[in-house]
Order: C-alpha cells, then structure tokens, then sequence
C-alpha cells in the first residue's frame, strides 16, 4: 500500500526528523491562507505516483496569491492517471545540498537494506547508476537491528553537514521503517539547509500489503488502489482480478499458472482480456470467478485452465458449473483440467455440458484464439 | 532442500482443514509425519496422530528427532512458530502459509541462519520426492503427474510446477524432485539454492526450471548454471504481464528493467540453459539435450 507525501511524512516526524512547515489543501482557497501562514512556500500535487516535478505537480510559490493559483491549476491536474485531489503547501527551504536516504526489504540479503548517497536529487535508479561509488548499501540484521558502530563505519566522508546529525537522522529512518513494517521509506531529497540542519523534504512510504492487519490505523491514510469497477469487485470478493486489454478471458488458479497462461495467449497471437487467479484460499470462488471475467464485455472467448495442486479442480469447477445457468456464457468456453481432483472434474464437465476438456493447456490456449477469428 | 522417505516431520496446525486434508494425504503417500501442533488441542489426537503444544514438546516425546517441520499456521502465528521449530532443533522447515508480513520473514530467515537450518518458502506448494514422500499441497500421489525418474523441477508456483511435472510425464519422463521455493518476495531456499541442491542430488539428471518475472533470482541462478554439467530447461512466467503490476505472486513485479524477461531471459541463455516459451515445450527441449 503506498503513501501519499502528506501520509508518509508523519512517519518521520515521529521519530524526529525534521520535515517542512506544511498543510494540506483540497482547495485553491484553503492554498492561500496556509500561504498567509507559513510564508514563501512550495505547492506539491498529492499523488501516489513518482516524478511529479516533471510532469509540472509542483511549483514555487512568493505570496499567498501565488500559491492560489498554482495550486488551482495543480488541482486541475491528472497525473500518471491519477487525478490530484489535494497538494500540500510547504514552506520553502534554503538547500545547501541534496542527499538520498532509503531503508527496504531486500530479496538478496533477505533483510532490511539500508541505502545512502550524498548525491541526491535525482532518483535512485540514476544514482546507481551515474555515481555507483557514491551509494552506501548497509544490510542489516533485523534481530539485532540497525548498529551504530557498522553505520558509522559505513558512512563516507559527506561534506556541508554534522557528522553526528547525519547519523541520527539515518538510525531514526531505520526506526521508521522498523515500526511501520515498510516494505520501503525513502527520503529523497534529504537535504542540508544552509544552516546545516538536516530536514526531509519529500518521503515516499510503502506499507508491506502482508502487514496491513496489523497496522489498520495507519493503512486509513494510504492510497486505496486505483481499480476498476471489475476489479474493485474482485477485491470485495476475496480474489484478485486485474482488467487487461485483450478479447481471450482466462479463468485459472495460481499466480504462476495464470501469468503461464496469459503468456501462452499471447504466443499464440491472442491478447488476455485479464489476470484472474482463484488460487490459495479462493479456489472455492469459482461462481463469482465467472461472474467477473465475462463481467468484461471485451471477452470474445473463455479459456479455464485448472491445475490443481492446493487448489482442488473438482471444488474449482463445480463452483463454475453452479454458476453457469445463471450467468449463462454467450461466448465459446474451452477448458484444461489436472492435477488435484482431475477426474471428479472431468466426470462433472461431461455431466453438465456435455464436454470434455482440451488434453493440453496449449491446445485450449489455441482453440481459444482460433475462435476470435 | 529435498524431503526423504526415512525423514520424520511435524505439521504445524495440523488440525486446520487444508492441514487435515494435506497431512492425512502425506501420511498415506508414505511421508513420515510423526504429530501436529495446536496449542490449544495438546494433548489430544488428530488423524490418528498425537497433538503438541509447540515443537520443542513434541521434539521431548519424540525418540528421534524431528526432521522437517511443515508450517500451515496462520500469517500473524508463522513467526513464533518457526522459532519454536528452531529452538525445537529442527533443520529443515517448509512455510506454506502466504500473506505472512516480511519483516517477519526476514526476522525468522535470519535466526534460521544462524540456526544452521533451511527454510523452503514462505508460499510454497511443498517439496516432492517421488515414490518417497512430499510435504505441503502437492498432487504426489497423482502418478499421472509425479511418476519418479530423473527430472529435477524447481518452481516459485504450486499450480505451475504441476503442470509442468504432469507435461514430463506425459512425454514418457519422470520426477526425481519437485522443490516450490514459493512466490513470497523474500523466501529462505532461493532459486540457486535448488538448483545447487539438485546438482548434488544424484538421482537427478537433468532440470526443468520455471522462473518467474520480478527479483533477480534467476539471474544469480544463471550464475551458477554455467558451472553445472547437467542440462537444464527453463520456462519464466509473465513474459505477458504489464510492468509495475503486482500479479499475485508479491515477488513478481518488474520495476523498470529490473527483473524483466528480457534480462532474466539473456542471463539464462548465456549459461546455456534453453528457455522455452510455453511450458508444454519443455519436454522436447529435453529431449535434444539429455542424448547430446
């Protein structure tokens, strides 16, 4: 679950890092008197996307009226799909120097990663890539947790500020990351004024989806996903489903076999009209499976691929089967059944409509597009 | 990272209902399952089979000792859980729960470092070893898709590795070794590992690999590819997939160029292991490279 700017930098605030004086406004009005208060000030577009700087979501603004109207022609704004709904205007900060601070969840090391770089303003793709040399990587071990001592000696030599703020403000961020379960928090840029005080001006916050359980006040401030109507009913359902633009619906069961089968679509020269697994917990989904992948009107043609492992395909099946006087598929159906109770299935196929599935998935996968044609 | 006949092992929750199902069908295909967990049903019998309050109980009643444990508890008890299994002494601990937090995976994976024992997942189908026995959701006693022989197959998806197991035999090949290392983002076996694994494994002569999109597992295993003998298939999942999305599978997200198809593609291909783009195509691909 990702964190809007205005979500996440309470996060650091918490553990005492320093961020701007700032307030939010879903208005151009409510733009100006935070304006009146704090002075000079930046107006920042509120989307849970990167790179708004480029696509002209944040402004500088002098006077209050300023900041009125950067912010009404910021409000109007879509960026990266998202429509802004709110900016938060920030008091201006006098920068000396820009650096880059971020702590995630690594595969490689599986633990916390603790990243540096006293080049910043830029993203961290571009930092590891153009100054590779200036990129402190700190594994850390999560039971024991960030130590001063392998910071400290990690550290480089970083000019324009105080050593020993430096490395609060880098233990504070662990902090951040620790409590929260993050799957990543990034400060970039971290900056230093001119004053040497070291202050945060951007955050970006990820909240581990596994995690959400047990942080259920926090997850109130993260930005739901932007989901289709479909979607959205997938979601409320128990399984996942995401729209894609293609004419071939594929009903399957695991994350590995539904991406395999989309991929086999696409071989074949089709185009999958969706990612939908009922996989794991939600094999026994299979009626409302069906009602949501020909809920597309783009579907042409249904391909249900079952491979049971967990996932029993008789339970998978019957639950499709149940379904299908109701919902009643105007479009050909081309099945492909194995493994975990393939011959209850089979025997249910055959009972019901008469058919019998494909021996192989790629044969369905084929049929299944010969049939757009 | 491979499970043996003669092994014992420990299901974690045992008195759930997919547990139930999945341990009853473990002890019937010759798997070795010594008890279960339910801290609340100590002391009582599940299928026949003695209940314990926690690993290290379990590991004092027990003459010998427990081999493998196998965790089916729900995300928010797998921590503690694993950690009992480590203080219990067990070495080889398969995690079939998904949805468990990452920050405590990575708290159980450290302390298993340290432990000296494997972890095989979290969100793995299980470990197959044909013929012998299986831990976790796997259709083993299907001869139709475990039938022993000499394959190796590795495999982030239950369902996947299925398929592609059921289209080996159905080429007239069988299974020496089936290892889900499981779809989470961080997981203790990693893709290198089972390969090595089944490198060393003297039953397995070739290997089907079936990667997945996000990461950069299939790059370190490529890595090690080029220093094996044994000839190896592979098939990745998503080549199709839209980027940034997250498919299920929490690992298999491509963020720019990293963990795309393209690169994990190439890195294979330059250890000389032949990706395929179906998974039916496997076999075939074996075929030219097993007589070579």
């Amino acid at each position: 679950m990702n964190f809007e700017e205005h979500a996440a930098k309470p996060l650091l605030k918490a553990v005492g890092i320093s961020v701007p004086d700032s307030g939010l406004a879903a208005t151009a009005d409510e733009a100006r008197s935070i304006a009146q208060r704090i002075g000079p000030c930046v107006v920042k577009a509120q989307v849970p996307t990167g790179k708004r700087g480029k696509a002209g979501g944040i402004a500088l603004a002098n006077s209050p009226d300023e900041a009125h109207a950067e912010a009404g022609r910021i409000l109007a704004m879509e960026i990266a799909g998202f429509p802004v709904r709110s900016v938060l205007v920030e008091a201006q900060v006098p920068i000396a120097k820009e650096f880059y601070a971020s702590v995630l969840n690594d595969s490689e090391s599986k633990g916390p990663l603790l990243l540096f770089s006293a080049e910043g303003g830029m993203d961290i793709e571009e930092i590891a890539e153009k100054h590779p040399e200036a990129l402190l990587r700190l594994p850390v071990d999560i039971r024991q947790g960030l130590s001063a001592d392998a910071l400290a000696n990690a550290l480089p030599q970083v000019d324009g500020v105080d050593r020993g703020d430096l490395l609060t403000v880098l233990t504070r961020l662990y902090e951040a990351y620790a409590s929260n379960d993050a799957e990543l928090i990034e400060i970039n840029p971290l900056i230093a004024t001119t004053d040497g005080e070291i202050v945060a001006l951007d955050c970006k916050f990820t909240l581990d989806d596994s995690a959400v359980r047990r942080h259920k006040e926090l997850a109130k401030s993260g930005s739901p996903e932007k989901l289709t109507e479909l979607e959205q009913r997938g979601q409320d359902i128990g399984f996942k489903y995401i729209e894609l633009e293609g004419q071939v619906g594929v009903l399957s069961n695991g994350a590995g076999l539904t991406m395999t089968t989309m991929d086999a679509i696409s071989h074949y020269g089709g185009e999958p009209a969706n990612f939908l697994e009922i996989g794991g917990n939600a094999f026994t989904l299979g009626k409302q499976a069906l009602e949501v992948v020909l809920g597309n009107p783009r579907v042409k043609s249904l391909l249900i691929n079952f491979c049971g492992a967990i996932a029993r395909t008789d339970v998978m099946t019957g639950g499709v089967l149940e379904a299908w006087d109701e919902v009643d598929p105007q479009v050909p159906v081309f099945w492909s059944i194995s493994g975990t109770g393939e011959d209850e299935a089979r025997a249910m196929l055959k009972d019901k409509l008469g058919v019998e599935p494909y021996p192989t998935m790629d044969e369905a996968v084929r049929a299944a597009v010969e049939a757009l044609r | 990272m491979i499970v043996k006949g003669h092994e014992t092992v420990l299901v974690h929750g045992i008195t759930g209902t997919q547990a139930t199902f999945w341990s009853d069908k473990m002890k019937q295909y010759g798997t070795k399952v010594v008890g279960g967990l339910n801290p609340k049903k100590a002391g009582t019998e599940h299928l026949g089979l003695p209940v314990w309050g926690s690993a290290k109980d379990a590991a004092k009643e027990q003459d010998a000792p427990i081999d493998c444990s196998c965790v089916i508890v729900p995300p928010a008890a797998v921590k503690p859980s694993v950690l009992d299994a480590l203080d219990a002494g067990v070495k080889k601990v398969v995690i079939l729960t998904e949805h468990i937090p990452v920050h405590d995976t990575m708290y159980f994976l450290s302390a298993a470092r340290e432990a000296g024992a494997s972890v095989i997942g979290p969100n793995t189908a299980g470990i197959v070893t044909p013929g012998e026995c299986f831990v976790g959701f796997m259709p083993a006693f299907n001869e139709r898709v475990f039938k022993p022989g000499n394959i190796g197959v590795i495999s982030r998806s239950g369902s996947l590795g299925t398929l592609v197991c059921l289209n080996m035999v159905q080429a007239g090949y069988g299974i020496s070794a089936f290892v889900g290392i499981g779809g989470d983002p961080v997981i203790g076996t990693t893709t290198k590992d089972a390969l090595q694994c089944l490198d060393e494994d003297p039953k397995t002569e070739a290997i089907a690999l079936i990667g997945e999109i996000g990461g950069a597992m299939e790059e370190e295993a490529a890595e090690y590819a080029k220093t094996m003998n044994k000839p190896i298939v592979c098939f990745m999942a998503g080549a199709a997939s839209p980027p940034g999305k997250k498919m299920g599978h929490a690992g298999a997200i491509v963020m720019g160029d990293k963990g795309s198809y393209a690169g994990k593609k190439k890195a294979l291909e330059a250890a000389g292991v032949a990706v395929l783009p179906t998974p039916s195509m496997l076999p075939d691909a074996l075929k030219g490279r097993l007589s070579a």
